[in-house]
């Protein structure tokens, strides 16, 4: 259980995914303009994430090692996420439209989200079993969430503010997120 | 060879193994979805405005197909579009009146008594909730923009005087304006209204005259003299009623302080204030 939580706090904050190790930035500065659209993402990813790094890990375990197929992981990693995000679109559109229309055109981006396909190559490469591929799946996406809604808070404060011309929009934004990852190093050393 | 065709198989046995998967997923979970809203949704301007009282424009879509929504409703979109929604939805074709946005102040930076000099966040309603903004008349248009960049189709923009200029031809009377704004200087009324009194304020005559020099002191000499009885009194502010308004310009004439405008030169804001910024 140690082990777990070790590993949650770890993946939030030591090794935030966005800030730490650079995977998923286009939502980063593409849906970090308001609160309610990162919120949106945040949901979808989790969502996406833990499923994908489950079935992914799978796929690896037991049909690409007993083949000796493992060089071919990128693209199986990649069939298995599109399709993925694919079904859960059309499950999702019949079982609970509010949410398909909440989270609307996010549902989607996520296909090509570095994130998704770098914690399932992570999940591999560090050997994780298979309950910790799910809370490390898990984990990560929590921080994803918690770098996108704090960069989404900041950048929804300083829309209102007096931002030079040259500055504003973009800019600043990569300005806060590179502030941001300066703080997260802060917790460098914390955990494994 | 042999690993070559492992590799194969495998990706075929795994691709074949999703697409079935999709495959009885779309059948499972099939939702069907009315052809005519995608064709609706191609022949509505995309511009998400919202001026339709929806989230966007498929939703719109949506609307008219599901729930029996007007066709008319897209105030954005001019009459052949109405006219094509109305063919895909096999409906005949009743136009309404087009709606434009007015700024209803002419208190500019000369005829505004200002308050002291605003050097806070550039929004109307921030100025408003931190200091109440920096023109003394507290109906009048605080003239941050904030209703110019609510604007979805770039019909308004900012004069030089701080007062905002609709383009009456780029206006779609959609509203979004009216809904920015944290007071009520842009309202929409029927593009072919003859005469408006460009004033918000409800004050009494004497404080108007203290902080504006063409507000509506609210004489009412307009409502007396208007041989067609077309304008109102509401709370000390002169209301022209677009239904009896025949453009005569009586009140143009009687008004003392100059707030009752006449509208029937077409696109009358933008070359008038391009003019007055030059003078200025």
């Amino acid at each position: 259980m140690a082990d777990y939580l070790l590993m949650m706090v770890t993946a939030i904050f030591a090794n935030n995914i966005l800030l730490i190790r650079f995977l998923g930035l286009c939502p980063f500065v593409g849906v970090s303009t308001s609160l309610e659209s990162a919120l949106g993402m945040s949901a979808a990813a989790l969502f996406v994430n833990v499923l994908a790094s489950t079935i992914s890990w799978n796929v690896y375990n037991f049909l690409l090692v007993p083949l000796e197929l493992e060089y071919l992981r990128t693209v199986a990693f990649i069939l298995v996420i599109a399709s993925l995000v694919q079904l859960v679109e059309i499950i999702l559109q019949k079982v609970a439209p509010a949410l398909y229309r909440a989270l609307g055109i996010y549902l989607p981006l996520i296909t090509t989200n570095c994130m998704i396909f770098g914690v399932a190559v992570l999940n591999i490469q560090e050997k994780h079993s298979f309950m910790e591929t799910i809370v490390y799946a898990f984990a990560t996406a929590i921080g994803f969430s918690l770098a996108l809604i704090i960069l989404a808070a900041i950048r929804e404060r300083f829309a209102l503010g007096k931002v030079p011309a040259m500055m504003s929009g973009f800019p600043a934004a990569l300005i806060t997120a590179g502030l941001m990852a300066l703080c997260f190093t802060g917790f460098m050393g914390l955990g494994q | 060879m042999i690993p070559i065709l492992t590799a194969i198989g495998a990706m075929a046995f795994l691709g074949l193994l999703l697409s079935i998967v999709l495959g009885l997923a779309a059948k499972v979970f099939y939702v069907y979805v009315d052809p005519r809203i995608e064709q609706i949704c191609d022949a509505l301007p995309g511009a998400n405005c919202g001026g339709c009282g929806y989230a966007g424009c498929s939703d719109f879509a949506e609307a008219i197909v599901c729930l029996g929504a007007s066709p008319d409703g897209c105030v954005a979109a001019g009459a052949s579009t109405t006219e094509a929604v109305c063919s895909i939805m096999g409906l005949s074709a009743g136009l309404g009146e087009r709606y434009v946005a007015r700024i209803f102040c002419q208190g500019d930076e000369q005829k505004a008594v200002q308050r002291f000099d605003y050097n806070g966040a550039l929004d109307c309603a921030a100025a408003i909730v931190s200091t109440g903004g920096d023109k003394a008349c507290e109906f009048g248009c605080v003239g941050l923009g904030t209703c110019v960049r609510a604007c979805p189709f770039d019909a308004m923009e900012m004069g030089g005087n701080r007062l905002p200029l609709v383009d009456q031809n780029l206006c779609t009377g959609c509203g979004n304006c009216v809904q920015a704004c944290p007071r009520e200087i842009p309202l929409l009324i029927p593009i072919s209204q003859k005469t408006a009194n460009l004033c918000s304020s409800h004050e009494a005559g004497k404080t108007v005259k203290q902080v504006c020099s063409i507000g509506c002191i609210g004489c009412s000499v307009c409502k007396k003299k208007c041989p067609e009885g077309a304008v109102d009194m509401e709370d000390k502010l002169a209301v022209v009623n677009p239904a009896h308004c025949t453009g005569q310009g009586v009140c143009l004439e009687k008004c003392p302080t100059g707030s009752m405008v006449s509208l029937q030169s077409p696109a009358l804001e933008k070359p008038e204030a391009s003019s007055a910024q030059e003078t200025a």
